[in-house]
């Protein structure tokens, strides 16, 4: 966000290929899981890195930590290139990157204090000074009563705050977060990251952030890449991509997310219900710079439209707008009615400053993947 | 004069005899679990560790070490014991006796340890290593603070296991003047038609058997209420 942005990791046309197992003897088939990503985070960032299961962002992420090495290409972090650091040094740089899991990862017979000791003592701290620590970070992460308890005795949430206090406990410069809200509910989900974010203002701490779900890189996060097949589709400032997307899978992805679109079988419920055109007019609050193109500002002039079209009847029948960011985003979805000659006129004006989403009739309904697609790709 | 009924057992004579064979199989049973337990231990983690997509992959060591064990481990004790002996005269410097039975039974129960401590690892959660290894966890440190707690329920009643099983090869000692409760109840029982004696053996054995493994499951239930 900042213009003095200073790089923390940086992928230089990294790849990662994995050879199959199973067959015996050599020669076997390898999988490409990365494949030449270039892509630099930056201090300070809350990077989200959004794609479908085995788009290759786990395996990404665990290239930060040397957890998995690269075929081909350089992982710098922290200004230190790991790509071929052995095993015995990667010590002090895994030191400073913490990493929180889906499923938690706790150690099971080990408490609660004990779990997030265990880097401390790793790290040869002074017992008095690991009770210090794990007492500051059971209370960061308000699980101090907590203190003496087995993992299995605590719920999802609790278990991931844990996991983030551990994952803290020596205070690292980089987050890993790996699916880290995938096996909680939506409301623990909001409590997670609300102390994700918590971690990344107070303590200055860079979080990458793997996801598939679009709404938690809306919540928190300030810049995306999205994955698809190993490669780095699309990425950039958050509310640039969430406005502007230009990839099929990026789209696709927020359509999950920002609510003001409605999602097929609404869509169907629409067509039921009411005869006349469906169309969704995306909102967007301010023009978008990216590097393959200006898009401008989306539905700012609807009603000036509406107004000066009485041949076409309006009726609002969904729609939100949500902040990705700070700034507006969002779909309001009309059913239009009147002659043919009329309507198309009305959305040829419309869409001169607003993207739409037309789903056609109930006669004549446009498939919704293809509507999702075509909208917004002016 | 033989004696056949019970009633006539002479016990004044066998009770030293059974003293010094409880002591014996003790020996056996107690040298072997604790070096053919720990031998196995550490056979165990590098069978585990060098499996494919482990700490310490290494596909030619696992399968060479897959292969003697599975050789071995098939052989009944009876007949290992015998063809072990020159390996033992060479190792113990004798072939008969409580201490060369020791020997093969240390091998053997090398062998099954291994493949018990194994199979307990496996389950052990692959991401709870992965979470060690992200916190800078050196490979031996992971075994010995992540692994090996992470597994200790089931390994102790592995352990558990294996005391039986130990025991009942240390019943064939006999074989090679090994002595021991085996022994004591076929030479003095068996061989002489003497129930009595037999069974005396057998309720003892059946008396250490319970005494490890409530020991053992006692324990193991303290571990896993924490764990689970």
């Amino acid at each position: 966000m900042t213009n003095d942005a200073e790089p923390i990791i940086v992928f230089d046309h990294v790849v990662k290929e994995f050879r199959q197992r199973g067959a015996s003897g050599k020669g076997g088939k390898s999988t490409r899981a990365v494949d030449d990503v270039t892509l630099t985070i930056n201090k300070g960032d809350i990077f989200g890195i959004i794609g479908y299961s085995g788009a290759g962002k786990s395996t990404l992420v665990r290239l930060i930590n040397a957890l998995e090495r690269p075929t081909g290409g350089t992982v710098t972090v922290l200004g230190t290139d790991i790509t071929t650091l052995p095993e015995s040094k990667l010590r002090p740089i895994r030191q400073k990157i913490g990493m929180i899991f889906q499923q938690f990862n706790l150690f099971s017979t080990k408490t609660v204090a004990q779990n997030v000791a265990y880097p401390l003592q790793l790290d040869h701290w002074r017992k008095d000074y690991q009770d210090r620590r794990v007492a500051e970070l059971l209370e960061f992460v308000g699980l101090s009563e907590h203190a003496n308890k087995y993992p299995s005795q605590l719920s999802g949430g609790q278990k991931q705050r844990v996991g983030i206090a551990r994952a803290l406990a020596t205070n690292p410069q980089i987050l890993l977060a790996d699916e880290a809200t995938s096996a909680l509910d939506p409301e623990t989900t909001s409590e997670v990251l609300d102390l994700l974010r918590r971690v990344n203002e107070r303590f200055g701490i860079t979080i990458v952030l793997i996801t598939h779900q679009m709404n938690v890189v809306q919540q928190i996060a300030n810049r995306v890449a999205v994955m698809s097949a190993g490669r780095v589709v699309e990425g950039g400032d958050v509310y640039d991509v969430f406005a502007a997307p230009r990839q099929e899978v990026t789209k696709r992805f927020i359509a999950t997310a920002l609510r003001g679109l409605p999602d097929a079988e609404r869509v169907e419920a629409m067509h039921r219900d009411n005869p006349g055109r469906i169309v969704s007019v995306v909102i967007r609050q301010r023009d978008v710079t990216r590097d393959g193109g200006d898009v401008p500002a989306s539905g700012q002039n609807i009603s000036e439209t509406i107004a000066r079209h009485p041949a076409v009847a309006t009726s609002m029948l969904y729609g939100g707008i949500d902040t990705v960011t700070g700034q507006g985003i969002g779909a309001i979805t009309y059913e239009f009615t009147g002659g043919d000659a009329d309507l198309e006129a009305f959305l040829a004006e419309l869409g001169e400053r607003s993207d739409l989403v037309d789903f056609g009739t109930a006669e004549r309904p446009v498939p919704y993947e293809q509507a999702i697609e075509k909208g917004g790709a002016r | 004069m033989i004696a056949l009924a019970a009633g006539t057992t002479n016990w004044d004579v066998l009770k030293p005899i059974l003293a010094e064979s409880v002591v014996q199989t003790l020996q056996m049973v107690l040298t072997t679990l604790v070096v053919g337990g720990f031998l196995g231990l550490v056979l165990g983690v590098v069978l585990y560790g060098t499996r494919p997509g482990n700490l310490f992959e290494n596909a030619v060591v696992y399968r060479i070490l897959d292969i003697i064990i599975n050789i071995i481990r098939p052989i009944p004790f009876i007949i290992f014991l015998a063809a072990m002996q020159p390996v033992t005269i060479k190792v113990v410097g004798t072939s008969i006796g409580t201490l060369a039975a020791i020997f093969p039974m240390c091998v053997m129960c090398t062998m099954a340890t291994s493949r018990l401590v194994e199979q307990n690892l496996v389950t052990v959660d692959p991401g709870i290593i992965e979470a060690a290894r992200s916190m800078g966890a050196s490979k031996l440190t992971i075994v010995r603070t992540v692994l090996i707690p992470e597994a200790l329920a089931p390994l102790i009643l592995a352990y558990a296991f294996l005391f039986i099983g130990v025991l009942d090869m240390s019943a064939m000692a006999g074989y090679i003047g090994g002595g021991g409760l085996g022994n004591f109840a076929i030479a003095y029982g068996y061989q002489k038609f003497d129930q009595g004696v037999t069974w005396t053996a057998v309720i003892i054995m059946i008396v250490l058997v319970q005494v490890v493994q409530g020991i053992a499951n006692a324990i193991a239930k303290r571990l896993l209420r924490r764990g689970q």
